[in-house]
């Protein structure tokens, strides 16, 4: 059977070109690769190749030719066995590609249709209400342990629990840490399991990305998170993309840890708040815990996660004590915020450092007779935004505290949601505390005046509620 | 000891070939060829979109690499990726359906011409951003260390990407850590428009590995006999534990570095030259007539058979539909199993 030769595209969008010159003429033999003729639009010129092979047997369309349709046929080539009067014979058309039974235009509205269609369907969304913080018996004794130590012994029994799981990053093993979070653990891992990486955050991402792809339960500690953006090509587009890009193949089990945000008096570029970043993220989880007992818990679960978590922790929450309870494996629900402090009068929803704040503003709007609620959002990314809405419509105001900046960040996401899903509930407009809109300098009067703080949630809890 | 670079001689060596390896050389290299050219087409008709990078010309370089490699070693690249998936023998009608992005391509056609993996093939994609298979290669070695096996991974980069940073981070760790990796530059002379010459300090890229304490050798890319001596050379040595290798294989593409790229940064004359005297399917394909190891009927009903591995991977590659609306949101992130 003759076999048509097609005008092609040059790109997805083009529809129709100048066949500018032909290379073969009728009766030439044609092999698989043969240059056969130019074509250009616009844009560009290109070379058309020989895919079938045989005799060119008739040109349909002459070379200088304007206008030519995509997919129109441009010549036909006669096969082994067949004589050029058969193909002429032929009527023009008749070989229509099966292909074309789909055109593209029809399949794409198909889609279009389609996916309007789920949209309205909605993302699956996790059973938030199902997730529950383990029960602590009663009479369970707890311990006062620094988020640094708790994190460490998160680490350490994961590490225990699972001979895949191993940290790398800057300073992790020899030196113990910089800020000592992994302290120890080299003395009873050896160097195989707690890695000492040079100064290359953007090698050990990928690495890190390649070994959990290995089957690896990589723990990546960044020295700092503001480091992480030499990384962040890795975490974003080969950690949290590829499950997707390859059909639910390639688990990314990994997570990728170290301090986030504000230190003190260390300037703009160590001073960075990413949790709006990361969280903007499909493929991602993202935690950012307060205090030592959830630190421990929530880093546990990021490390059993087959997903890469992100795990966002404070520098100046390292060395703060809490209350840990002491049972074997306290491990928690990633996805589900704790209600802090109950109350009825403004909902505060904060994590990691503001929280602090929250709770002590709190306790000052108390004395004024505002009974606050706190949210601890403990994971940004899935959000709970179910406890938020349901403590909104106990309380019908909202202040939303982070201590990055405000643009696009944590807070625009869940007063959004607020409007979106309570929005009747609401006696004032939803309210954010942030960082001002500057890098953070490095004057210790300034920074002060930059960042958020107890004063701040105050002030603004009491806009909210008319005081 | 900094271990000295050394640029390989092309390998007419004139030992009698194998008949069966060369035969099936010729048949892989073949399929691959054949199987661009009709994703060439296809993207020509409609039917491929997006970014499509083809391989013509290449093909002996992922042919006589693979031939190096043993159960469970490991196989990762960049977006010129389709040649390497189908000498991992993942199955050209899956790579093709994921082109025309449809559920029946390997990644349920979600992925598309640059993003395709098969866990079972070991073939860890498939790669978009220029440069970042580098690591993520380093890491699978380092998981075959990890686990104490004896595996290799190759990870396959451009002229292009060895320009990257990543890529020389990767180096030191691999070269430090003595990691099982052997990483293969396929330098095609043009990172899309730009020539090494224009691109690179030091155009020897064999030698980048120098300040690494990595060994490196440039190799006859056009040649599937010199590819594979080198590349048994290349993991044998990853895979005794001592460590990274470089290989630099000098080869072409014919076509242009995506599907509408129409080429102009180099002249006619100078592809037209590496196909006629240089293809590398052309070159075996004279030593099997030569030797008579084949004829031209075997070759013929070769060729035949191929044509029509490719034309069913086409067809499947149409009919096959488009994904389930239900995958927009599948694969997002995995089902924690237990806590």
């Amino acid at each position: 059977m003759a076999i048509d030769i097609l005008m092609p595209a040059l790109s997805p969008t083009m529809e129709e070109g100048t066949l500018s010159k032909w290379l073969k003429k009728e009766g030439d033999t044609i092999s698989s690769g043969d240059v056969i003729a130019e074509i250009e639009t616009d844009k560009a010129t290109m070379e058309v190749e020989a895919v079938d092979e045989g005799v060119l047997a008739k040109i349909l369309v002459d070379e200088g030719t304007e206008g030519v349709k995509v997919n129109s046929v441009i010549a036909r080539l006669a096969e082994d066995g067949e004589s050029a009067s058969d193909v002429e014979a032929a009527a023009p058309g008749a070989a229509e590609e099966k292909a074309d039974a789909v055109p593209a235009e029809q399949s794409s509205d198909q889609s279009d249709k389609d996916a309007q269609v789920s949209d309205k369907a909605g993302p699956p969304t996790p059973a938030v209400s199902t997730l529950k913080d383990p029960t602590v018996p009663e009479g369970t004794s707890f311990v006062d342990t620094t988020v640094r130590d708790a994190l460490r012994d998160a680490m350490a029994e994961e590490m225990r629990r699972d001979d895949a799981v191993f940290v790398m990053g800057e300073e992790v093993a020899e030196y113990q840490g910089a800020y000592k979070v992994t302290r120890e653990l080299l003395q009873e891992f050896g160097a195989k399991r707690v890695v000492d990486t040079p100064i290359t955050e953007h090698g050990f991402a990928g690495l890190g990305v390649g070994a959990a792809f290995g089957g690896l339960k990589p723990i990546v500690e960044f020295m700092t998170f503001n480091f992480a953006m030499q990384a962040i090509d890795q975490i974003i587009n080969s950690a949290a993309k590829t499950l997707y890009m390859s059909g639910g193949q390639m688990g990314c089990p990994i997570v990728f840890r170290g301090p986030n945000g504000a230190a003190s008096r260390v300037g703009a570029q160590h001073s960075h708040d990413y949790s709006a970043w990361y969280s903007n993220v499909p493929g991602l989880k993202v935690v950012a815990p307060y205090d030592a007992a959830d630190a421990k818990g929530l880093l546990k679960a990021a490390i059993r996660d087959p997903n890469p978590v992100v795990f966002l922790e404070h520098e100046l929450l390292y060395g703060e004590s809490f209350p840990v309870p002491e049972v074997e494996d306290y491990v928690l629900p990633i996805g589900k915020a704790r209600v802090r402090r109950s109350g009825t009068d403004v909902t505060l929803v904060a994590h990691s450092r503001m929280v602090g704040f929250a709770l002590q503003a709190a306790e000052k709007l108390a004395e004024d007779g505002i009974d606050a609620e706190v949210i601890d959002l403990r994971t940004l990314r899935p959000l709970d935004t179910d406890t938020v809405i349901e403590s909104v419509k106990k309380t019908n105001r909202i202040v939303t505290c982070e201590e990055g900046w405000r643009y696009m960040g944590v807070g625009a996401e869940i007063c959004a949601t607020v409007v979106n899903e309570a929005f009747d509930y609401l006696d004032a407009p939803p309210t954010r505390v942030h960082q001002k809109d500057v890098p953070l300098p490095y004057a210790a009067n300034l920074e002060a005046m930059s960042l958020p703080g107890t004063a701040d949630i105050i002030e603004a809890a009491k806009k909210v509620c008319h005081v | 000891m900094a271990k000295a670079p050394s640029k390989s001689k092309s390998s007419t060596r004139k030992n009698k070939l194998n008949r069966e390896e060369a035969l099936k050389f010729y048949r892989d290299m073949l399929l691959i060829r054949r199987f661009e050219e009709r994703a060439g087409q296809l993207y020509g008709m409609g039917k491929i979109a997006g970014f499509c990078h083809l391989y013509i010309g290449q093909e002996a370089v992922v042919t006589g690499m693979q031939a190096c490699l043993k159960e469970g070693d490991q196989v990762i690249t960049g977006y010129r990726d389709h040649g390497h998936m189908l000498a991992c023998d993942m199955d050209p009608k899956g790579v093709m359906a994921e082109l025309t992005g449809r559920a029946d391509g390997y990644s349920k056609g979600k992925g598309g011409s640059m993003h395709m993996f098969s866990k079972e093939k070991n073939f860890y994609g498939g790669h978009g951003i220029v440069g970042a298979q580098v690591p993520i290669g380093t890491g699978l070695a380092f998981s075959n260390k990890y686990r104490g096996t004896d595996n290799v991974c190759l990870a396959y980069f451009g002229d292009g990407a060895a320009n990257q940073g990543q890529v020389y981070e990767s180096f030191n760790m691999a070269s430090l850590w003595d990691l099982p990796v052997v990483y293969v530059i396929e330098n095609n002379q043009y990172a899309m428009g730009t020539s090494v010459a224009r691109a690179s300090a030091e155009i020897e890229l064999f030698k980048r590995g120098i300040s690494f304490e990595i060994e490196g050798e440039e190799v006859d890319g056009m040649d599937v006999y010199a590819v594979k001596e080198a590349g048994e050379k290349a993991v044998k040595y990853a895979r005794s534990g001592k460590g990274p290798y470089i290989l630099e294989m000098k080869t072409y593409r014919y076509r242009g570095h995506s599907m509408s790229d129409p080429a102009k940064y180099r002249k006619r004359e100078e592809v037209d030259d590496i196909r006629t005297h240089h293809d590398p399917i052309d070159g075996l394909k004279a030593r099997l007539l030569k030797e008579e190891l084949a004829t031209e009927d075997d070759l013929k009903a070769l060729d035949k058979e191929i044509k029509d591995i490719v034309k069913a991977a086409a067809d499947f590659s149409l009919d096959s539909p488009e994904p389930d609306p239900s995958e927009l949101w599948t694969d997002v992130l995995r089902e924690v199993e237990s806590v």
